[in-house]
C-alpha cells in the first residue's frame, strides 16, 4: 500500500512536498520583498544625482544608468560652485573626483567628515565591545560560581537599566560629562556604551558559562590550579562560542547606536549613524553620496551576519529565551 | 567616582592574568567573586545609579542644563503634576501607544507566520532565515533615513511600488507628510525591520515542542487546524509573549527610527514620548521638566514590564 | 583570554594617545570653524584658504545642515564642547550665548586692534553682533547678511503662452508680484500647469517641522499682514499682537498658499527641499533665504537667464522680510583663543570681505555694500539692500529655542496638519510662550 506508506511517511513532524515547496516560496517571496530596499541603497549609492531621483525609478545599471563614482567622491569631499572664470583659473584638475566636480561648475574645496566619523564610529564600537565583554564575562563568572549576596537584585537591576528611553539617561550623563570634560570625547563614549552593554554581556554570558560543568574547574582545581587558573584555562575556552556570540551583539549595538551619539557627540567623537542623515549636497540631500555612506557603514555589518549567523542566531534566540 | 572607576578599570585590563594570578593566588573565592564582579558594578553604578539618582533630583528643581548659573530651586513635585495634566503630554502617550500596538500586533502575526513557514524546513531555509534577518542587524537611524528617499512622493521606489501594484498615481499620497499615513510609514519600516526579531523567536518556540507531543496527537488523530490551536500556539505563546515583551519596550522606547523618518510630524501626529522628551531636554533645555518626564516614562515602561512578565509567568506555568 | 585582555589594553592606550594627540594638534595651530552647511559654507572654505596661507594656520571645519543646525551647536556650546573655536552662529542665539557666557565678548579686542563696529551695516550689527539687542556690547562679528526673499523662473514668466494665459485670467501682465495677494495669484496660476510637458507647481515654500522652517517661512505672511510680537509699549505683552485679526489673516494666507500652490508631498520642506523643487525645474516660485541665490544664478539648469528674484512683497499691512543671517563668535571654550582672533581680525578686513562676497558670501562690509556698484554686482545684490532695510527678526531672548519650538508646533499643527483655525493655533501660542516668560520671570 503506497499510498498508506507515503501518508506515514509524512507525518505533521515531516511536512508534504506540496507543503514545503509553498511554505519555502512565501518565505522567500518575503525575503525577497524585504532585501529591496537594501538593494536600493546599493544601487543608489553608483547612480548620478539624477538618475537617483528619476521617474520612474531606473533599475539595471548599464541597462538603465550608466554608473558612476560621483556619490563616492561626492561622499568624500566637500566642494563649492564657483563661476567659470574662478574655476578656468585654477591649474587642472589632478584626480578624478576633482574633474568630475569641475565638471558640475564646482570645486572641491577639501575633504569631508566621513572619514573621520567612519574611524570614531571603528574605535568606540570595539573599544566598548572589548571593554564590554571582558567585565560581562568576569561578572558573569562571578555571578555563576559563587554566592553573591542580592544576586538575584543585582542581576535584575542590570538588566532593567535597559528599559530606560536612551534620552532619559541622556539627560544626567550630559551634564555629568560636561562636568567632567567627557562630552564629545571617544572615551566617554566608550565608557558609556559599556556600560549599556555590560548587563546585556552579563546576562547572556551567565547563561553560557552556568551551562559549564562546575566539575571541570573542579577536577583542575583537584590537580593543583588556582581559582583563576582554572577560569582561564578551562572555563574561557568552553565560553568561546558564548563569548563570541554576546560580543557580536554588544558590537552591533555600539556600531547602530544613534541616540546617544546624537545628544552625546558633535564632531570629535561623532560617529557614522548621527553623521549619515544630514550629508547633504549642494540644494537637498545628495542621496547618491548618503547611499555611499550607508552602504560602506552597513557593509560590515552585512558580512559579520552572513559569516557569524550561527553565532547571532544562536545569541538571539539563547538571550531572549533565556530572560 | 569616574575616575576611580576609569582607574579600576585599567588596573583590571592592564594586569596581565599572570600577574593578577601571581597577586591573588592566595585568595579566597569570595575574593575572586568580588574582584570579577566589582568592576562592572562600579561601572554600573557611575553610568547607571548615580545618573539615575541625579535624574530623581533634578526631576524637582527648575534647573536648566543651558543656564549653569541660574540659581537652582526646589519645586517639589510640581513637574510631575504639571506633566500628567498636560494634553500635549497625553497625546504623545497616545500617539506611543497606538504605535507600539500597531506596530507589535502586525509583527507579531507576521513573525509568526514566518517563523512557522521556515519550521516546514523547506530546503535553503537557513540561508533565506539569514537573508530575512538581515534588516534588524542595521542601524535604525541609518536605514530609516534612507526609507525618507523612499517615501518621496515624486521619485520614492515605495510609491511607486504601491503605484504599481495598485494603480494609483505615486504622487497622490504623501506617506511622511499625511497625518493619517504618516503613522503607518512608521510602523512599515518598523515591521521590516524587526519582523525577523519576532520570527526567530517563535522558531526556536516552535523548534522546543517536543515531537511525541504531535506523534500523540496525529494517533488521536487530530486535525492539522486543531493540531495547531492546541498543541503548537499553546506551547509557543510564552516564546510569542517574550518577543512581544522585547519589541514592546523597544518600540516604547523609540527615538532614532521617528526622529529620522518625520521628525514627530506632521504636526504632532507621529510625536511619540521620547520625541517629546528629546525636545523638552535638548532643544528647549528644561532639565528638570524633562527629568520629571523621563522617570515618570521609566516608571511606566518598568510598571508596564512587570505586570506583563507576571501574566507571562502563568502562562508558562500552565 | 590573553588575547582579549591585550586588545584591551591596546584599546585604552589607543584611547589615551587620541586626547592628547588632539592637544598636540592645537598647538600644530589648527581652528576649527563651525557653521551650517550650505552653499556660503563651502565658500568660506575656499576663502579661508587665503588665511592659511597668510597666517600658517590650519582651517578644519565643522557643517551642520540647517535642520540639526541649531540642536546640535547650542547642545555643543551648553556641554561647554572644546570643538568650535569659530562658530557662526544663527542671529537669534546672540542672547543666550552672552548670558552664558559661551561666547567671548569682543569689545576690548576690537578697541585693540582697531576694528570698527561702524563700518558694517547698522541693521547687521543689531541682527548679530550685539546683546542685549541696542547696546554697544558685541559678541560677534557680522558674517553672512541674509533675508528671506523670494525667486521665480523669468524665463517662464518670459513665455509668450504663457504670458497670454495670464492676462486672460487675472487681466495683467505676468511679473514678479508687487503684493501678497499676486504672489498667491501667480503661485495659483502656475499650479498644475503644463510646461514642456511636465506638470509643475506654484511655490516653495517653507513647511519644516524640527528645526525652524515654518516659522521663518510663515513670518514673511505674517508680517506683511500686520502680525506684531508683542505690544511696543508694554513688552511681553502679546495679546491683541500675536492673534490680532491681522495676524490671523496673515496666517490664513499662509495655508491656503500651502494648500493651494505646493509640489506633492511639500509637509515637511525647508531651503533644501526648496531648492530642490526649484532647480529641477518643478516650481514657478521659490521662497528662500538671500544666501542661496548666489548659487542659484550659477546653476547651470535655472540660472542665468531663468532666473529672477525678488524681496518679499508687501501685504496689507505693508512691507517686512524674515531675517536670516549670522555673526562669527569667538567661543569661550576654545583653547586657540588667540588664533581665533586672528582670524576674525583678518575676516573683518574690506579686502577680505570684498573676496567673500565675489566668491559668494553676503558680507556685512560698508565697503562692500556702500561701494556704488554694488547693486549691479548681481541681480540680487539691489534687493538685498532693500530686504536688509525691513528686515523683522524672530525673539533673540536668552529662551528663543522654547519660543520657536512653540510656534513650530502651532504653526504646523494648524497649516500642515490641519488642526483648529488660525485663531485657535494663535491663541494657544500666546498661551506657550506666556509660559516661557512666566518661567524665565520676565512677567
Amino acid at each position: 500500500m503506497p499510498a498508506a506508506g507515503l501518508s506515514t511517511a509524512h507525518s505533521i513532524v515531516e511536512p508534504t512536498p506540496l507543503a514545503r515547496r509553498i511554505a519555502g516560496t512565501i518565505v522567500i517571496a518575503y525575503a525577497v520583498l524585504a532585501l529591496i530596499p537594501l538593494v536600493w541603497i546599493g544601487l543608489t549609492s553608483i547612480k548620478s544625482p539624477p538618475d537617483s531621483i528619476s521617474y520612474p525609478p531606473k533599475v539595471l545599471p548599464w541597462v538603465d544608468f550608466e554608473p558612476t563614482i560621483e556619490g563616492y567622491c561626492n561622499l568624500f569631499t566637500t566642494r563649492s560652485r564657483q563661476t567659470p572664470e574662478y574655476i578656468a583659473s585654477l591649474p587642472p584638475a589632478d584626480d578624478r573626483c576633482e574633474a568630475l566636480a569641475r565638471g558640475k561648475g564646482m570645486v572641491v574645496v577639501g575633504p569631508s567628515n566621513y572619514v573621520p566619523r567612519f574611524v570614531n564610529s571603528v574605535v568606540i564600537a570595539f573599544g566598548s565591545t572589548v571593554l564590554a565583554v571582558v567585565l560581562g564575562t568576569l561578572a558573569a563568572y562571578g555571578f555563576s560560581r559563587f554566592r553573591v549576596p542580592l544576586k538575584d537584585d543585582l542581576l535584575f537591576f542590570i538588566l532593567s537599566t535597559r528599559m530606560m528611553p536612551p534620552i532619559a539617561v541622556a539627560i544626567p550623563i550630559f551634564l555629568m560629562y560636561r562636568e567632567l570634560g567627557l562630552s564629545d570625547t571617544r572615551l566617554g563614549m566608550i565608557l558609556l556604551y559599556t556600560s549599556v552593554n555590560v548587563s546585556l554581556a552579563v546576562w547572556l554570558l551567565k547563561g553560557f558559562i552556568d551551562e559549564i560543568p562546575r566539575e571541570y574547574e573542579e577536577a583542575a582545581m583537584i590537580d593543583g590550579y588556582t581559582r583563576l587558573q582554572a577560569f582561564v584555562k578551562v572555563v574561557l575556552p568552553q565560553a568561546t562560542t558564548g563569548i563570541a556570540a554576546t560580543a557580536i551583539f554588544c558590537l552591533i549595538f555600539a556600531w547602530n547606536e544613534y541616540a546617544f551619539a546624537v545628544l552625546l557627540t558633535s564632531g570629535s567623537a561623532q560617529t557614522a549613524p548621527p553623521f549619515i542623515p544630514i550629508i547633504i549636497g549642494e540644494g537637498g540631500q545628495d542621496w547618491p553620496a548618503v547611499a555611499a555612506g550607508t552602504t560602506l557603514f552597513l557593509l560590515p555589518i552585512l558580512a559579520f551576519t552572513i559569516l557569524l549567523r550561527k553565532q547571532l542566531l544562536r545569541g538571539i534566540t539563547f538571550g531572549a529565551v533565556r530572560k | 567616582m569616574p575616575r576611580t572607576l576609569n582607574t579600576l578599570a585599567e588596573r583590571a585590563a592592564a594586569a596581565t592574568p599572570q600577574a593578577v594570578a601571581r597577586r591573588v593566588r592566595g585568595l579566597s573565592d569570595r575574593a575572586v567573586a568580588w574582584a570579577f564582579i566589582s568592576p562592572t558594578i562600579v561601572l554600573l553604578l557611575a553610568i547607571n545609579i548615580f545618573p539615575l539618582v541625579w535624574t530623581i533630583w533634578l526631576s524637582f528643581t527648575n534647573y536648566r542644563a543651558n543656564r549653569p548659573n541660574a540659581p537652582v530651586r526646589w519645586i517639589g513635585g510640581d513637574w510631575y503634576t504639571d506633566i500628567l495634566t498636560n494634553p500635549d503630554i497625553w497625546v504623545a502617550m497616545q500617539v506611543t501607544a497606538r504605535f507600539v500596538i500597531a506596530s507589535i500586533a502586525i509583527q507579531t502575526v507576521l513573525g509568526f507566520t514566518l517563523a512557522w513557514l521556515i519550521d516546514r524546513r523547506f530546503r535553503g531555509h537557513g540561508v533565506w532565515t539569514t537573508v530575512i534577518l538581515l534588516p534588524m542587524m542595521l542601524s535604525p537611524a541609518v536605514v530609516g533615513n534612507f526609507w525618507t528617499f523612499l517615501y518621496q512622493p515624486q521619485i520614492g521606489l515605495f510609491n511607486y511600488m504601491v503605484s504599481f501594484v495598485t494603480g494609483v498615481p505615486p504622487s497622490s499620497f504623501q506617506m511622511l507628510g499625511d497625518v493619517t499615513l504618516s503613522p503607518w510609514a512608521i510602523v512599515i519600516v518598523d515591521t521590516w525591520m524587526w519582523t525577523p526579531y519576532v520570527m526567530l523567536i517563535c522558531v526556536a518556540g516552535l523548534r522546543s515542542i517536543p515531537e511525541h507531543i504531535y506523534e500523540a496527537a496525529e494517533i488521536d488523530r487530530a486535525s492539522a487546524w486543531r493540531r495547531f490551536w492546541s498543541i503548537t500556539l499553546p506551547m509557543a505563546l510564552p516564546f510569542i509573549m517574550l518577543a512581544v515583551l522585547f519589541r514592546g519596550i523597544e518600540n516604547f522606547k523609540m527615538f532614532d527610527m521617528v526622529n529620522l523618518l518625520t521628525g514627530g510630524g506632521p504636526g504632532s501626529t507621529t510625536e511619540v514620548a521620547s520625541i517629546t522628551l528629546k525636545r523638552e531636554a535638548f532643544e528647549k533645555w528644561r532639565t528638570g521638566y524633562s527629568s520629571a518626564f523621563a522617570i515618570i516614562l521609566f516608571v511606566t515602561v518598568f510598571g508596564l514590564a512587570n505586570i506583563y512578565v507576571k501574566a507571562l509567568n502563568r502562562v508558562k506555568q500552565r | 583570554m590573553k588575547r582579549l585582555l591585550a586588545t584591551l589594553g591596546a584599546v585604552i592606550a589607543a584611547v589615551g594617545i587620541a586626547a592628547p594627540a588632539q592637544d598636540a594638534q592645537a598647538q600644530g595651530k589648527t581652528l576649527t570653524l563651525c557653521w551650517a552647511a550650505w552653499d556660503p559654507a563651502n565658500a568660506l572654505v575656499e576663502l579661508s584658504k587665503d588665511f592659511t596661507a597668510q597666517s600658517g594656520v590650519n582651517m578644519k571645519f565643522e557643517f551642520v545642515p540647517w535642520p540639526n543646525f541649531a540642536d546640535r551647536m547650542l547642545n555643543e556650546l551648553n556641554s561647554k564642547g572644546r570643538l568650535c573655536d569659530l562658530l557662526i552662529g544663527d542671529s537669534q542665539w546672540i542672547g543666550g550665548s552672552a548670558e552664558n557666557g559661551h561666547y567671548v565678548k569682543l569689545n576690548d579686542f576690537f578697541a585693540r586692534e582697531g576694528i570698527k563696529i561702524d563700518d558694517f551695516m547698522p541693521a547687521t550689527v543689531a541682527g548679530y553682533a550685539s546683546w542685549p539687542k541696542g547696546t554697544p556690547n558685541y559678541w560677534a562679528l557680522p558674517a553672512m547678511g541674509d533675508a528671506l526673499g523670494w525667486t521665480y523662473r523669468k524665463d517662464w514668466f518670459a513665455r509668450p503662452d504663457i504670458q497670454a494665459a495670464f492676462k486672460q485670467r487675472f487681466n495683467r501682465d505676468i511679473a514678479p508680484p508687487k503684493t501678497q495677494a499676486e504672489l498667491k495669484d501667480i503661485a495659483e496660476f502656475f499650479q498644475g500647469r503644463e510646461i514642456d510637458g511636465k506638470r509643475v507647481y506654484g511655490a516653495a515654500i517653507f513647511t519644516e517641522r524640527g528645526s525652524e522652517g515654518i516659522t521663518m517661512g510663515v513670518a514673511n505672511a505674517l508680517h506683511t499682514h500686520g502680525f506684531k510680537y508683542q505690544d511696543p509699549n508694554k513688552p511681553y505683552s502679546m495679546e491683541g499682537f500675536v492673534n490680532s485679526a491681522a495676524s490671523v489673516a496673515g496666517l490664513d494666507f499662509y495655508k491656503q498658499l500651502y494648500k493651494c500652490c505646493t509640489p506633492p508631498g511639500y509637509s515637511n520642506s525647508y531651503m533644501q527641499e526648496g531648492l530642490d523643487a526649484f532647480k529641477s525645474g518643478q516650481v514657478a516660485l521659490q521662497m528662500n533665504w538671500f544666501a542661496f541665490f548666489p548659487g542659484l544664478h550659477k546653476d547651470p539648469n535655472v540660472g542665468g537667464d531663468r532666473i529672477g528674484f525678488f524681496v518679499n512683497p508687501p501685504g496689507p499691512a505693508g512691507r517686512g522680510s524674515q531675517l536670516g543671517g549670522q555673526g562669527i563668535s569667538v567661543v569661550s571654550y576654545s583653547q586657540n583663543r588667540t588664533e581665533a582672533l586672528q582670524y576674525i581680525k583678518w575676516f573683518a578686513s574690506a579686502d577680505v570681505q570684498k573676496k567673500w562676497w565675489s566668491l559668494g558670501g553676503y558680507s556685512c562690509h560698508k565697503a562692500v555694500l556702500e561701494d556704488p556698484n554694488f547693486a549691479s554686482t548681481a541681480p540680487f545684490a539691489r534687493d538685498f539692500l532693500t530686504a536688509m532695510g525691513e528686515v523683522v527678526d524672530f525673539w533673540a531672548e536668552p529662551s528663543y529655542a522654547q519660543l520657536l519650538l512653540a510656534m513650530q508646533k502651532r504653526i504646523h499643527d494648524f497649516v500642515v496638519a490641519d488642526q483648529g483655525t488660525a485663531k485657535q493655533a494663535l491663541d494657544l501660542l500666546i498661551q506657550d510662550w506666556t509660559k516661557v516668560f512666566k518661567e524665565d520671570g520676565k512677567i
